[in-house]
């Protein structure tokens, strides 16, 4: 059903930090790995090993740079993919009810027997999350995981979306941000998280953690520096023989 | 975005002939018999037609059915159930008209309105999309009626309808293409609102998330195109109103003759509007193309 929930139990979803993401893109290729495998149909490529390669991915990672009124420009590596929002587009525009937002936790998924493959949800995502897969014919965006994050047969550690277990930084959260005093909901409290386009009013439930100031380098490049000072300046004794007894050669 | 072929004809033949519907619905021309039959023939040759293109793009066009569920909250799900009622009764209504002798008004004005609606929730498809913000107008639904109106009116040859129509849809056309011209820079998204990192700086998209082309690029970022905008916008202009108005003027009285220019009005203007609604998608900017640095 094509009508969104007036509210959900819970509202789970991603905190990604900003200031931590070092670009690796390990989230996009074990994100990739777990969903061409598992929930719905697989992620297919086209041309993978011709010349003009491409593919479906439910996460991508963009790096920007940001050029301040001044001191130099900052480097921001920047994944993206579904946001789960609130007020989910990409639901309503869906003639079919092959999308939806489930009221439990507000996971927005497709079932992919419904799907007739029109794209007009993909047309309705301001973030770019939903990709038609070209092989299969039907609509592929994140799932959160939802075939791991609630799966008793994996080890509890494991039972977090993929791209949050691979981060090799910590750059990627997973939790209830409908709960104020979850780890994330305080995590985005305290750093200030932030919605995409926030203008679209879809109400993004993922948060993004600003990158924190870059240091600035101003007279000393580092409080060890006057420690690497040369102390000696006139060699004495043997040294200074030989200083002299060189020069005169 | 990607100027599909498959919706370019799906709009505008079936926009022309859910229009030349209503008119006839309202008994305008009011004909009966074989006449009527050449006239019901490609109304419904244009509108079956142009939803059966539609088809074409889908990933499984054997599901098409399902699209008629979603009538609560999707546009699509409305405008598939709003046209296969008005076809329904617009078939009932032209089998009276044909074979019976018999205009069951009440019929044909529903019959008629329901027409209207279908090319309205047609607009409203593109027209909802906050997305694209070139078609997020109230213009768009504007655009679409009143292009199906004067396309409608020149095909049933209802001359005098036909003049005020097209300098209607021509005045509405221009105000579109001004409006729309300056949406994207009007709805306020940008890249930095788009990575929500525009309050530290200036964003520049420095490294794209692969090497090659992906959905998303081929989808929504067509830019190929573009530069000839302003030739196919004449082209459009001159071609789908200047031309079919010209040619309604002239005063003529030879009944051949008439149908003549009367036919290539009709040819004129299915290519302006064709022409105009190839400009409608190849020319909307999706604000995902933002974090690509593409627009």
């Amino acid at each position: 059903m094509t009508q969104l929930p007036q509210s959900t139990d819970r509202k789970m979803g991603l905190v990604i930090d900003l200031d931590t993401c070092v670009g690796c893109h390990a989230c996009v290729i074990s994100c990739k790995g777990w969903n061409t495998e598992n929930y719905g149909a697989p992620l297919s490529d086209q041309n993978p090993y011709g010349a003009d390669p491409s593919g479906t991915f439910l996460n991508r990672v963009h790096s920007y740079e940001v050029q301040p009124p001044e001191g130099h420009a900052q480097l921001i590596h920047f994944p993206k993919s579904c946001l789960h929002c609130e007020d989910a587009p990409c639901v309503t525009v869906c003639p079919t009810g092959a999308s939806y937002k489930r009221s439990e936790d507000g996971i927005v998924l497709v079932n992919e027997s419904d799907c007739i493959g029109c794209g007009l949800c993909a047309w309705a995502c301001p973030y770019g999350a939903r990709e038609l897969d070209l092989a299969e014919g039907v609509m592929k965006k994140c799932t959160l995981c939802v075939d791991r994050i609630y799966n008793d047969n994996l080890p509890e550690v494991d039972r977090v979306p993929s791209c949050v277990r691979t981060c090799p930084a910590g750059a990627r959260h997973f939790g209830d941000l409908g709960d104020p005093d979850s780890a994330v909901s305080q995590l985005v409290a305290e750093r200030g998280g932030m919605d995409l386009m926030p203008e679209m009013g879809t109400k993004p439930v993922n948060k993004y953690l600003p990158p924190r100031p870059k240091d600035r380098i101003e007279d000393q490049i580092d409080i060890l520096a006057p420690l690497l000072a040369p102390v000696a300046d006139e060699p004495k004794g043997f040294i200074a023989w030989l200083d002299k007894a060189l020069e005169k050669l | 975005m990607h100027p599909a072929p498959s919706v370019i004809i799906f709009t505008t033949l079936s926009g022309l002939g859910f229009g030349l519907l209503a008119f006839l619905g309202l008994g305008l021309p009011d004909v009966s018999g074989w006449v009527a039959f050449v006239f019901f023939a490609i109304a419904f040759g244009l509108a079956v037609g142009g939803l059966l293109a539609s088809t074409f793009h889908l990933g499984h066009p054997e599901r098409a059915w399902k699209a008629f569920s979603q009538w609560r909250t999707s546009w699509l799900s409305r405008e598939g159930c709003s046209a296969v009622a008005a076809l329904i009764l617009m078939g009932i209504y032209a089998i009276g008209v044909i074979f019976l002798d018999q205009r069951w008004a009440v019929l044909g004005w529903v019959g008629a309105a329901l027409s209207l609606i279908t090319v309205f929730t047609t607009s409203m498809i593109y027209a909802q999309l906050k997305t694209i913000p070139r078609w997020n107008m109230n213009l768009t639904p504007a655009m679409f009626l009143s292009f199906s109106l004067a396309g409608g009116a020149l095909l049933a040859g209802q001359n005098t309808a036909a003049i005020v129509l097209l300098l209607i849809a021509g005045t509405v056309q221009l105000a579109y293409w001004k409006q729309g011209d300056t949406a994207l820079a009007d709805s306020g998204t940008d890249i930095g609102t788009a990575t929500g990192l525009g309050s530290r700086g200036k964003v520049r998209a420095f490294e794209p998330p692969h090497t090659g082309s992906n959905y998303l690029l081929r989808e929504f970022v067509h830019v190929v195109g573009r530069k000839h905008a302003a030739k196919l916008r004449m082209l459009a202009l001159g071609l789908g109103f200047v031309l079919p108005l010209l040619l309604l003027l002239v005063p003529v009285h030879d009944v051949v003759v008439k149908h003549l220019l009367a036919l290539i009005a009709v040819i004129a203007h299915l290519i302006g509007i064709a022409t105009s609604r190839w400009l409608f998608f190849a020319q909307a900017e999706h604000v995902v193309g933002l974090y690509y640095g593409k627009r």
